[in-house]
């Protein structure tokens, strides 16, 4: 059986004189967390766009969950879900009836079943009948994420998920993501955020400069750095741990 | 291919609603659109009117058709706006990556479009009502007009695709707009041909909105309505299809 949810050899990728990707390969494993680091600009976006069927690449292949995505992209987008970098919701609709709406699009059965289990999920209920344009950036950014769940895809993208995210919130996304991963989903995830990728992801790929540099679990990578020196210093708080303090938050550990 | 054609009807209803969603949470723009084509129908009717020949004791029988094609090419402003907002914001991405019939994306806003002109024209109709028009034209001939006035709108809604599509700002997928709006005061829609000098003549007596204007006026008025209503015909079938064949390459090159 297929054990990869995600094969990728030689991808390149150029918008005209720019080449973003210059050869780029890796895998993800089925039901793992998948985290690809990389600056701004280094083309994390672009490989989304290529692997969720948006965007076509110069060179190299690429299967998801088995279905080449050239050859078949039908398969693919029925397997998959994105949340792209930006918020993709209908600011003129209600949450209520922007989840109904992607259910139906999905063909699910059961509509409204659905959406209501969501809202709750994301505690999304009191501003579930409101439109989208009045939700805060947070709000927006979870029902974005609501809606990428609806029918229960098996591989899930998220594109910088957490990016302008109050701690708060970001954790909240974090919390999600584990119980997808738990429940069988697999997580691909772009992050520029390195305590990201460390908290979640089982392995961790950098691109850089139009290739994958390094990849590996943590303590793959981490092995990769020259013997850590053992150095005693006074662990200082850090500001996210101290804001989480104040506010009481029940996630800070 | 298979799995998304089947659901082609359903995912085109999907997007119907939520375009018509769209429209009805912002009847504004019905207002919006309408005020500008009966603005002109106010300043024809009761300023220059008195001294506009037509051979027609009615003016404002014979502006009608002429008014009416101005509130449908400003009104499709609006649809090539809400796609350029959609491809914008992401959501056209969002509905991409999923397994839907890729093609309903487009259509939903043409439907909606149709929808949406529909009552901007009965809204200018009422107002030409209270003005003085009136009509002898019994069913028949109301629903050829009717259906005239969808095929000029099925047209332009998918000139305004391809604006959506290309446009790189909010008032560039508007803009396009202007010029078609403008086509009605070189036509025979306010004045009759037979005043202008010749080029403009020649100019406006071979333009769409000439033979659809005489259509609906001859339509409206009981009278023979002749070649004009082929050559209407023509005009909105042939901008049809080049349009949609426009708006296909400009779709390819978004995805
Ligand atoms: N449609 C496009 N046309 C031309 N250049 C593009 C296009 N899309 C992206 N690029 C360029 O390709 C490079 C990679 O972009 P990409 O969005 O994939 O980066 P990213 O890693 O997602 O960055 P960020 O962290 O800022 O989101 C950038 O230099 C960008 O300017
Ligand atoms: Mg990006």
């Amino acid at each position: 059986m297929q054990n990869n949810s995600i094969q990728v050899k030689g991808l390149q990728k150029s918008y005209n004189q720019l080449h973003v990707l210059n050869s780029v390969d890796f895998e993800v494993e089925q039901g793992s967390i998948f985290a690809l680091l990389g600056s701004n600009g280094a083309g994390k976006t672009t490989i989304v766009k290529i692997l969720t069927t948006l965007l076509k690449q110069d060179g190299g292949t690429a299967t998801v969950n088995g279905f080449d995505i050239t050859s078949k992209p039908d398969n693919v987008r029925q397997s998959i879900s994105l949340t792209g970098q930006f918020a993709a919701v209908d600011e003129i609709l209600t949450g209520e009836e922007n989840l109904i709406m992607i259910a139906k699009l999905r063909h699910l059965k059961n509509p409204h079943q659905v959406t209501d289990n969501l809202i709750k999920r994301f505690g999304l209920t009191d501003a579930a009948n409101r439109r989208v344009a009045t939700y805060s950036g947070g709000m927006h950014r979870k029902l974005d994420l609501a809606m990428s769940l609806v029918g229960k895809p098996q591989l899930i993208f998220l594109d910088e998920p957490t990016t302008g995210l109050d701690p708060e919130a970001r954790l909240e996304v974090w919390k999600i993501v584990k119980e997808l991963a738990d429940s069988g989903t697999t997580v691909f995830l772009t992050t520029q955020y390195l305590d990201e990728a460390e908290q979640l992801a089982d392995q961790i790929a950098i691109l850089h400069e139009g290739r994958i540099i390094a990849s590996g679990t943590l303590a793959e990578l981490k092995k990769l750095l020259p013997p850590t020196k053992v150095e005693y210093v006074e662990k200082q708080p850090t500001l996210e741990e101290i804001f989480l303090a104040i506010i009481g938050t029940k996630e800070a550990k | 291919m298979e799995a998304t054609k089947k659901h082609f009807f359903s995912d085109m209803n999907v997007m119907l609603g939520r375009s018509m969603r769209h429209i009805f949470r912002s009847m504004d723009t019905i207002i919006t659109v309408t005020i500008m084509p009966i603005g002109f129908m106010l300043l024809f009717v009761y300023v220059f009117g008195g001294a506009i020949q037509t051979g027609t004791d009615n003016y404002v029988n014979y502006l009608l058709p002429g008014i009416l094609l101005i509130a449908i090419a400003s009104g499709i402003s609006y649809t090539s706006y809400r796609l350029f907002i959609d491809v914008q914001g992401g959501i056209f991405e969002r509905f991409h990556s999923m397994p839907i019939a890729r093609s309903t994306v487009l259509w939903g806003h043409v439907l909606s479009s149709l929808v949406s002109n529909a009552l901007s024209v009965v809204v200018i109709i009422v107002a030409a009502l209270m003005m003085g028009f009136r009509s002898s034209a019994g069913v028949l001939p109301w629903l050829a007009v009717a259906s005239i006035l969808m095929l000029f709108t099925l047209a332009l809604s998918w000139v305004a695709v391809i604006a959506g599509l290309s446009a790189k700002s909010v008032d560039g997928a508007g803009a396009f707009a202007y010029p078609i709006v403008f086509l009605p005061f070189i036509s025979s829609a306010f004045v009759p041909t037979e005043s202008m000098p010749p080029i403009v003549r020649a100019f406006a007596e071979n333009q769409p909105v000439t033979a659809i204007v005489e259509a609906i006026r001859a339509l409206l008025s009981g009278q023979p309505v002749g070649n004009d209503i082929w050559i209407a015909l023509a005009w909105c079938i042939g901008i049809t299809i080049v349009a949609y064949i426009f708006a296909m390459r400009a779709y390819k090159k978004r995805v």
